[in-house]
């Protein structure tokens, strides 16, 4: 930073900056990314706060004991947390400039991103085949946007891993699909973080009750 | 006089026209209450603007005197461009609000608590105290689509867009809707209350002068919603009890298939009074489960709460509940998602906002089956308004 | 009944019955509306401007023609709320007894929805952002916003959601449950047209970019500062906009949330907020005001921000007590999540929830009461020169401080259970928000105006704006004050009692006062933009304080040729204060972001998906959505983003020359 001419009467203080221009592009984007998920995480807040209100409002239908089935979520919070793990084996190989471990890692995430997301499909499946459908109550009502919410995030985020997939493919990692790939990396941990919540909050508190 | 109130005022109101353009200003609701409550919360607004006028009236002039006084153009004023810092001037600036609203806070919190809704009243005025053996009148409010049903279970009877109320007694309204959520409002009486359907709230009153006064939905419900007033009469304890006496004597039961008519949105709608109410009545009315073979909402709830949920194949409301099986929810079926309707179930989305038309039948007279013309929850079906019966 | 299927198939529950051929009004705004885009477009046209519109307003990622292009769709959308007001306000003034006045319940509730859900949304926010967006950047002394590109995708995100309120008074019908969509009102079994459906995809297609707007203005305060500007040396508007949009992105993706909830009730069938099966209408009153009445503080901060800057500029004197104002400003930041329940006192929550919400709505008032002392303070021992901007202080300072007063009042909770849902409660809010924020908006345009476009409003005119509003307002609302603790409710069609017709008919009076007050802006500008030249300004007029002085009017694309380096608080009067010059010469190449249509793509593509999606056309909603996606994807692909202004373009602009390639 140089702060050399300046025309001030007291030579000490300079009020103008002459040297070279800065380069802002992408200082701040992991900030302003970092402020979009904690509007995203308030999103999510909101659900959980109706899901609260609502969760045992069953209008006569089906409670969460009835519904859910543990193994089958915790098979599919396994996936998620393990593609949470693959998630850093991509950062760490970016770190080291390796694109086809970067590459590679990513696809194993976005495997189990999909195994997740299948899994979950299949639960809502037998779900609405039993008759448990969004429609039936107001406990299903928030049950199904909170999990689904969630769900659209997580697909959105293979998208963008098939993207950042590509764009490596024919760029490499440079400075800019190394900041993509910072943001998607907060943006999937921070879908981690939810489904821990909804885990907790939804599955092993709806059942103990 | 009281038995047509509607048609005695309509008679009188030209004549009196000139003189109440003249009381306009002071003769009105809020400032001018006729019962406790509303007379302590009008003390309240007064007190409670002084207080804040203690700061803003100073404030105001030395708003004026400041701009007025350091103009550019007044040569003797001072100008001192460094003044930007005043330490006990910053303490007086952030104490003086502070002080009042501790006052004012101090003043919300009581009277939050002493003017309560839900709390009997501790006076029937403010040289009466309140007789602890006597039972309140109890009054069950119902805001239907758009018109107020009265309940007098006590009494056994029930009224349309008609509150009598007997003076210098204490009056426990329980009030719900059934759709839209509207404001039970008596100004002159004590504030108003949400009426929401599915819950009951309550509200705690006393009138304490004879006379006629005007009651409202204060909180828009949908198109009749400027017409769903109603009268509120304040009469002599006998007087009330004659009125009670004609009206058994005079009206037509209140039968669910009565109610059900009812409940069906009207405007307009004229004072309808009936001999005989079902007891439970408002309580069905509460749970939902008015019409026939509905699964009451207390039932389903206790349901709930034992977290059974019962047979989850079969998820429609009431299922899996003693005696109660697949019965719709009350107000009929619920629509489809859009997303879930097939070509045949989309209703084409026509504009039918038309300008008014002049001499339409209906557009003022009370209760022509022509005003469901204006409204939208069913299309205009003749001979389906609310003409249950006429007091 | 096969073409019956078809039709529907291809277009959904729109048919020619969703034009209103019969309603006059709309029949004729309709045609007037067409002649005036005809004439708008052949204007264009015929002076072969599309070229020079596209490339230098619509694509660009500029903030301060963005900021200037928020402004004109807040003043074109401030005609439609207004004509919505003074139909209302005709409509009351003779719907009396027997008189049911010349607009039905079915339009008249359309009326007022719209009326508030156009001036708070599509008036109220595109102003206070178009301000923030302009005079921001240049105040911290930065080359732009943080996320160039984003801006201009949020503003026309914006404009999809206000053009899409425009459609619905052509094409269909829009909400009539209220500004807020209030349930059970809204909900698929009480309006099952397309009403609510218009507001709830306008409104979520204009959240978007409301949301990305302030994460965007939030980054940029945070991080692209001048060097030397510590947070207690920022402008006072600039804290204020640091304020109001933190508090944005806080509370816009709750409203998101809630609004998403009765789509899905409206679409899927869910039961959130029905009466039935579990349902709970209440939960919907209590996230919406959750928004709400943050939302008041997202718009009346910054115009706080404003009063400081002229205050503090036409006194000639420092702001008095600027920490304070600080403090005050983010105390007011944090209070304004604790009071939303005081907009349904009467729903019966008990009384000490609604003494604690009543009483922390109050303590609101203490950091306001510090504000306005410190105004006062400023203007003590200065010498003020009263210039329009600094008129518009004066009014606003005691019109605020009534309304203030009138809001502490009904913050009592037995007080507000006489007059809630009063006109009492109507006049209260307009008292603030058009006192508050417009006063406030009108101010900041008189002010900024000569910075924007190098010459000042012409006087004679912006006076005749000033009192038409000032009067007009107290002429209009005075009245509906008096009315209300009468007992008087709100959103009524028509009236019993004859007696209050006077009053309406002075209400009505005052909307025509105000209307003066309006025309006589638009002539301003015309008038103004006529005599340009005599009016004509250099780049700083006002004796000004802060950084966006500093430059010239209007600034350079770059804003400034050297980032100017900050000592004191009044940055720019420091700087004259010490005759600090800029260098002359020695002007380097400038980076800049490049312009892009994909913010103009994506959001028509928006508009279209609501449009099909309020009609049921789901096979076009299904494309543009598609389309919406490949779109932004196709949008990352571009790596190209940037480009330098040539050193030697720098030094013809900053000595006066034309340039040789636009910027």
């Amino acid at each position: 930073m140089t702060r050399d001419a300046t025309t001030a009467e007291n030579a000490e203080l300079t009020y103008y900056e002459t040297g070279e221009d800065h380069v802002h592009a992408g200082g701040s984007t992991m900030l302003g990314f970092w402020i979009y998920l904690m509007s995203d995480a308030l999103i999510f807040a909101t659900l959980f706060a109706t899901y609260g209100v609502l969760s045992t409002s069953y209008a006569g239908g089906p409670a969460p004991r009835q519904l859910f089935e543990l193994p089958l979520v915790a098979l599919n919070t396994a996936m998620l947390l393990i593609s949470s793990i693959t998630y850093g084996m991509a950062s760490i190989a970016m770190d080291e400039n390796r694109v086809g471990a970067t590459r590679g890692w990513l696809a194993v995430t976005a495997l189990f991103g999909l195994a997740f997301l299948s899994i979950e499909l299949y639960e809502f499946g037998n779900l609405i085949r039993e008759g448990a459908t969004p429609q039936a109550s107001a406990f299903l009502s928030a049950f199904f946007t909170l999990v689904a919410t969630h769900g659209l995030h997580v697909s959105f985020g293979l998208i963008w891993i098939a993207v950042m997939l590509v764009q490596i493919g024919k760029r490499g990692l440079n400075e800019d699909n190394k900041r993509r790939l910072m943001c998607l990396g907060m943006f999937w941990h921070l879908l981690d973080v939810v489904w821990i919540g909804v885990f907790t909050f939804v599955y092993l508190l709806g059942v103990l009750r | 006089m009281r038995e047509h109130p509607s048609l005695a005022r309509r008679l009188v109101r030209p004549a009196l026209l000139p003189l109440l353009a003249l009381l306009a200003g002071c003769e009105r609701a809020v400032l001018n209450p006729a019962g406790d409550v509303a007379l302590q919360q009008r003390n309240l607004i007064y007190a409670s603007t002084g207080l804040m006028l203690l700061i803003i009236v100073p404030v105001l002039v030395l708003i004026v005197l400041f701009a007025w006084h350091y103009r550019k153009g007044n040569e003797t004023a001072t100008y001192d461009p460094h003044f930007d810092h005043s330490t006990s001037l910053e303490l007086v600036i952030w104490s003086a609000p502070l002080l009042i609203i501790i006052a004012l806070g101090a003043l919300t919190w009581s009277s939050t608590h002493l003017l309560d809704p839900f709390r009997p009243l501790g006076r029937v005025s403010a040289d009466k105290p309140i007789d602890p053996k006597a039972k309140p009148l109890q009054v069950q409010v119902v805001a239907l689509d758009w018109k107020w049903l009265f309940i007098y279970p006590e009494q056994g009877i029930a009224t349309v867009n008609e509150l009598v109320l007997p003076v210098d007694r204490q009056v426990r309204f329980d009030i719900t809707s059934t759709n839209m959520m509207n404001t039970f409002y008596a100004p002159t009486m004590a504030g108003m209350v949400y009426a929401m359907p599915g819950m009951q709230s309550t509200l705690h009153a006393v009138l304490n002068q004879p006379g006629t006064f005007k009651g409202m939905s204060a909180n828009y419900s949908g198109a009749g919603f400027s017409d769903m007033r109603f009268g509120l009469h304040g009469v002599t304890p006998a007087d009330f009890d004659a009125w009670v006496a004609r009206t058994r004597a005079a009206g037509r039961p209140l039968a669910t298939a009565t109610y059900l008519k009812l409940e069906v949105p009207s405007e307009k709608v004229p004072v309808m009074r009936f001999a005989s109410v079902s007891p439970d009545l408002f309580d069905r009315v509460v749970n939902r489960c008015v019409r026939p073979g509905t699964p009451c909402m207390r039932d389903v709830m206790a349901h709930d709460a034992a977290a059974g949920g019962g047979d989850p194949h079969a998820t429609q409301a009431g299922a899996g509940m003693p005696g109660r099986h697949s019965a719709q929810p009350p107000g009929g079926a619920k629509p489809k998602g859009a997303l879930f309707k097939d070509e045949s179930e989309i209703a084409p989305a026509p504009n039918i906002t038309k300008p008014r038309q002049p001499g339409a039948p209906g557009a003022t007279k009370p209760a022509s089956p022509e005003n469901r013309n204006m409204s939208f929850l069913l299309p205009t079906v003749p001979g389906q308004t609310a003409r249950t019966g006429r007091g | 009944m096969l073409s019956d299927s078809l039709l529907k198939t291809i277009f959904g529950r729109l048919s020619f019955e969703s034009f209103p051929i019969h309603e006059p009004i709309l029949l004729v705004t309709f045609i007037g509306v067409m002649v005036g885009g005809v004439g708008v477009v052949a204007l264009i046209t015929k002076f072969r401007l599309w070229g020079w519109l596209w490339r230098d307003w619509f694509t660009s990622v500029d903030h301060k023609k963005i900021g200037i292009m928020y402004m004109i769709l807040g003043f074109i959308m401030l005609l439609r709320g207004f004509a919505d007001a003074l139909m209302m306000r005709t409509q009351q003034a003779i719907a009396f007894g027997g008189n049911p006045g010349y607009l039905p319940p079915h339009h008249y509730d359309q009326v007022f929805t719209a009326h508030g859900t156009i001036m708070i949304f599509f008036v109220a926010i595109p102003f206070v952002v178009g301000l923030i967006n302009y005079v921001m950047p240049l105040q911290i002394g930065a080359r732009d916003v943080a996320f160039p590109y984003l801006n201009n995708l949020s503003f026309w995100l914006t404009v999809a959601g206000a053009a899409l309120v425009m459609v619905s008074l052509f094409v269909g019908e829009f909400s009539r449950a209220g500004w807020l969509n209030y349930v059970p009102v809204s909900n698929l079994q009480n309006s099952p047209d397309t009403g609510p459906d218009y507001y709830l995809w306008a409104l979520q297609i204009a959240g978007v970019g409301t949301t990305l707007s302030a994460i965007n203005m939030v980054t940029t305060i945070i991080k692209m500062r001048a060097p030397g500007m510590t947070m207690m040396k920022m402008p006072i508007f600039t804290w204020t906009a640091l304020c109001s949009n933190v508090l944005a992105v806080a509370i816009f993706p709750i409203l998101t949330a809630a609004f998403a909830m009765l789509m899905l009730d409206r679409y899927v069938g869910t039961d959130f907020f029905t009466n039935d099966l579990g349902g709970n209408a209440m939960m919907y009153w209590n996230l919406v005001w959750i928004w709400g009445h943050p939302e008041v503080y997202v718009l009346v901060l910054p115009t706080f921000g404003i009063f400081s800057e002229i205050t503090s500029t036409f006194s000639g004197k420092r702001l008095f007590g600027y920490s304070s104002m600080v403090y005050a400003t983010v105390v007011i930041t944090i209070l304004a999540f604790l009071v939303w329940l005081h907009h349904f006192f009467t729903m019966g929550s008990g009384a000490s929830v609604n003494s604690f919400f009543g009483i922390a709505t109050m303590v609101i008032s203490i950091p306001t009461g510090a504000k306005i002392f410190n105004w006062l303070f400023t203007m003590y021992r200065g010498q003020i020169r009263f210039e329009l901007p600094m008129m518009w202080v004066v009014a606003f300072l005691i019109t605020f401080t009534v309304g203030g007063m009138t809001g502490v009042l009904l913050a009592v909770p037995p007080a507000d259970f006489v007059l809630h849902n009063s006109l009492f409660l109507v006049a209260h809010f307009h008292n603030v928000i058009i006192g508050g924020v417009l006063f406030g908006l009108f101010a900041g345009v008189q002010y900024w105006f000569p910075k924007a476009f190098g010459f000042r409003l012409d006087p004679f005119w912006g006076k005749v704006n000033f009192w038409g509003w000032v009067i007009g307002y107290w002429v209009a609302w005075t009245p509906i004050y008096i009315v209300g603790l009468m007992g008087t409710t709100r959103r009524m069609n028509h009236f019993d009692d004859p007696t209050l017709q006077p009053w309406f008919v002075i209400a009505a009076i005052g909307a025509a006062i105000i209307a003066v007050g309006i025309a006589a802006f638009l002539i301003q500008i015309a008038v103004s933009i006529k005599n340009r030249d005599k009016l004509r300004v250099d780049g700083d007029p006002w004796d000004g304080r802060t950084l966006e002085w500093a430059t010239t009017s209007p600034p350079p694309a770059y804003n400034f040729a050297f980032t100017p380096v900050v000592h004191e608080l009044d940055a720019w009067y420091d700087m004259k204060d010490k005759k600090a010059q800029a260098p002359k010469d020695g002007f380097r190449a400038i980076h800049m972001p490049r312009n892009t249509g994909v913010g103009v793509i994506v959001s028509a593509l928006a508009l279209v998906l609501g449009f099909a999606m309020v009609w049921y056309i789901w096979w076009l909603a299904a494309i543009s959505f598609a389309g919406l996606i490949a779109v932004s994807i196709g949008h990352t692909f571009n790596y190209d983003r940037d480009y330098y202004i040539p050193a030697e373009d720098v030094t013809r602009t900053e000595r006066g020359l034309p340039a040789a390639a636009g910027a």
